[in-house]
């Protein structure tokens, strides 16, 4: 325990190290923050997009603190609910009802929402109440939107709407509904909007609930994407994953290669022989081509892939460079000694080389991890990425796909992108500070 | 002398080179009672490491001939297998102290859990007992017990090789080897190990064979000594006499080489070279450079048995 104090203490020479610790420290606390608020099933949930899950969130909105960039104010998603009061219901005298909602907001925006859209829900047994919807601009003129029939749910997609964009003679439907002009070519009015929401009720028992969605064009931290989705979600799980399937890979790899090149090196022979040529055929193999090709034709999971990787990268070049340490190890009178005195083989080769060598391998190991995190992004690039799980490779694979640079949504690459690079340069700063440290005879090389 | 510790006969150990074959330990016939020291005094590259491996079965990859016949405790520990050998003989019975033994020991482990090693390995040992028994052996050779949870790097020369002598006593075998133990210590070191082994030896009734060229230093053990040359031993004597008056020229022009502290008879060397292992001259392997040489000396000689139990290799005491 002090020995390891004492090695902080002397990590903290390198002010790379310092850096590149605190950030992985920092992605480390990211993970854990995020599986423990957000369980893996909802992660998996929110990620698929079951029905109604991103209703209310809008479509390839940009983060929010896109606004730090822009002079122009950018919209928010504003949400009015009739179930927050403004609904008025009066008894007629032949028995129905009607209902008079007011959803009204304020509009403080220099740019049209990215879109409308009204959900209606109505409560009857067999007659559906009848609603009239009315749109009110600021400078008081009005405009008639639809006259519906709400089943118990009734999603009404204003900017959707064709006849009406048609019947206003207007370029889009936000345009139509918040520009001063009659036909949507004056400027954007700020002020109060209001939908007026009137329905009469056929039946005693009847009720309406209205609720107005007016989509902003930047939303959460991270934004959304062509699906809604907020981006996020992926970028927050995506932590876990990066580094759980990095830190696993490395491990398995280091750890495999290490055992079999010393196993191989001390029995010698054959053994040695035959690992040697494996490794020699392994190295000639396209590895990403093998992978892709497991992608395509057997699985797609991250732990296959994961297994996959592990096997490929255990018989890779590694094993040369740990075989001729190891060669000038089996040799040291320290081993010859244990020998003497009756280790066995196993004992000789995990007790007395495998340890010898850790010093070494643990910087090599650090730096390491980032590898398989891009290996890991890259497959998902290429869109074999685990079709169940979020990840920083699956974004940018959407990303590519919905040609998010051509458009001009720059964020959905940059934020994985920002995140990979930072994985990396963390792993690597931290690498090299503890290579300096624990090989101190490269220090001035 | 069948109730002896150790007895090797025409013990041979070849090594197959580029060159030829390497005839490093070439019919060694010797034997060694329990709580006896024998001291193998030869030049470097004489075949004194050799001799130990052949005896411990330590044996490099490029083996051509091992022959000959060792017994502990009468028994012959050249019919075992590999396995055998190294579960009831090396280490329990026979346990080794390596040259340049600051180096036998494995640097990333504390000193007391590398001499713990052979008890968890030979003994299955619940690790406090064993500790009980490293905390004793260490007492013995004399290393302060708060060295235990040191590393050895962390160790001076001298403590290095008391670790290790604790590692070869730990198991508390009849026969210790010593190859070359002090060889790369100062003088004052020296002399604080050999005590060390002397008292180990009075108190444990431990045998030693202490491979040395060092003589000075190994008057102080040896009961018995063993003169080495060119694979063969030479001479056997008993200490006491070999070190009044050795019988082989080549034992007495070493002797003559050895500085004494109230003696002012100037030093001799040998002339030439040892010969090369390789291509060994016909006859006496030391006539080429004997001072005393006749025309016999290019027969191979035997070896000679004095009339007072001493055996030496040469003509002179047909």
């Amino acid at each position: 325990m002090t020995a390891f104090l004492a090695g902080l203490r002397q990590l903290r020479q390198y002010p790379s190290a310092v850096i590149g610790m605190t950030m992985v420290l920092s992605l480390l606390v990211l993970s854990l923050v995020t599986v423990l608020t957000i369980p893996y099933s909802e992660a998996i949930r929110l990620w698929r997009g079951a029905a109604g899950v991103w209703d209310e969130s809008p479509e390839l909105a940009r983060p929010t603190w896109f606004q730090l960039f822009s002079a122009r104010k950018l919209p928010k998603t504003i949400i009015v609910d009739t179930r927050q009061g403004g609904k008025e219901i009066a008894n007629q005298p032949d028995g129905t009802r009607v209902v008079n909602a007011s959803l009204r907001f304020a509009f403080p925006y220099d740019e049209l929402p990215s879109a409308v859209g009204l959900w209606l829900s109505a409560t009857y047994k067999e007659a559906q109440p009848f609603v009239i919807l009315t749109w009110r601009k600021p400078n008081g003129e009005e405009i008639a939107l639809e006259e519906r029939t709400p089943q118990q749910t009734d999603r009404y997609f204003v900017s959707r709407d064709e006849r009406l964009r048609e019947r206003l003679q207007a370029r889009s439907i936000e345009e139509a509904l918040f520009d001063a002009g009659p036909r949507g070519n004056g400027a954007l009015l700020r002020g109060t909007y209001e939908l007026a929401v009137e329905g009469i009720l056929f039946e005693p028992d009847a009720d309406l609930e209205a609720r107005l969605v007016v989509y902003g064009k930047v939303h959460g931290i991270a934004g959304t994407d062509a699906q809604r989705r907020d981006l996020s979600v992926a970028l927050l799980w995506g932590t876990p994953i990066a580094l759980t399937f990095g830190l696993l890979a490395a491990v398995g790899t280091t750890i495999f290669s290490l055992s079999i090149s010393a196993v191989g090196t001390w029995f010698g022979g054959r053994l040695d022989a035959s690992i040697q040529r494996l490794t020699e055929v392994n190295a000639m193999l396209p590895g990403l081509t093998l992978l892709v090709m497991i992608g395509m034709f057997y699985s797609r999971s991250l732990w296959v892939m994961l297994l996959a990787i592990i096997l490929l990268s255990m018989f890779s070049l590694g094993i040369k460079t740990y075989r001729a340490i190891f060669l000038s190890l089996k040799e040291a009178p320290y081993i010859e000694a244990a020998r003497t005195y009756g280790a066995g083989s196993f004992r000789i080769i995990f007790r007395y080389m495998i340890p010898r060598v850790i010093p070494m391998l643990i910087p090599a190991f650090v730096t390491a991890i980032p590898g398989f995190v891009f290996l890991e992004a890259s497959l998902s690039i290429l869109g074999l990425g685990d079709p169940d799980i979020p990840t920083w490779g699956k974004l940018l694979f959407d990303a590519y796909a919905n040609e998010a640079l051509f458009k001009g949504y720059y964020y959905w690459v940059l934020e994985p992108a920002a995140l990979l690079m930072i994985t990396g340069m963390s792993f690597a700063m931290s690498g090299f500070a503890l290579d300096r440290m624990f090989n101190p005879r490269l220090r001035t090389a | 002398m069948n109730n002896g510790l150790l007895q090797v006969e025409e013990l041979r150990l070849h090594y197959r080179t580029t060159q030829g074959v390497v005839q490093a330990v070439d019919g060694i016939t010797f034997s060694l009672a329990p709580g006896q020291a024998l001291a193998v005094l030869g030049e470097s590259g004489c075949g004194k490491s050799s001799l130990a491996r052949a005896i411990l079965r330590l044996l490099p990859r490029n083996v051509e001939v091992y022959d000959g016949c060792v017994r502990v405790n009468g028994l012959d520990v050249m019919l075992l297998d590999e396995e055998q050998f190294r579960r009831d003989v090396r280490w329990s019975k026979i346990s080794i102290v390596m040259q340049a033994a600051m180096n036998a020991l494995n640097p990333v482990l504390r000193v007391a859990d590398q001499v713990i090693e052979p008890l968890l390995v030979h003994q299955d040992r619940q690790h406090d007992a064993a500790l009980a028994r490293v905390r004793d052996v260490f007492q013995m050779v004399g290393v302060p017990l708060d060295f235990m949870a040191r590393y050895a790097f962390e160790l001076s020369g001298g403590m290095r090789q008391r670790v290790v002598l604790a590692m070869a006593l730990v198991l508390k075998p009849p026969l210790v080897l010593l190859d070359e133990p002090t060889s790369a210590l100062d003088v004052l070191t020296q002399a604080n190990i050999m005590n060390v082994l002397k008292r180990i030896k009075r108190d444990t009734s431990t045998s030693f064979i202490l491979i040395t060229h060092d003589i000075a230093t190994s008057s102080e053990l040896a009961d018995q000594v063993a003169v080495m040359y060119a694979g063969q031993l030479v001479e056997i004597s008993d200490a006491a006499r070999f070190f009044r008056e050795s019988l082989h020229p080549y034992s007495q022009k070493l002797m003559a080489s050895v500085p004494r502290l109230r003696d002012d008879t100037k030093l001799e060397y040998i002339p030439g070279r040892p010969p090369s292992l390789i291509n060994l001259p016909r006859g006496c392997r030391f006539a080429p450079r004997c001072p005393q040489r006749f025309a016999k000396c290019d027969q191979d000689p035997p070896m000679m048995h004095t009339e007072d139990s001493r055996q030496v290799r040469c003509w002179l005491y047909e």
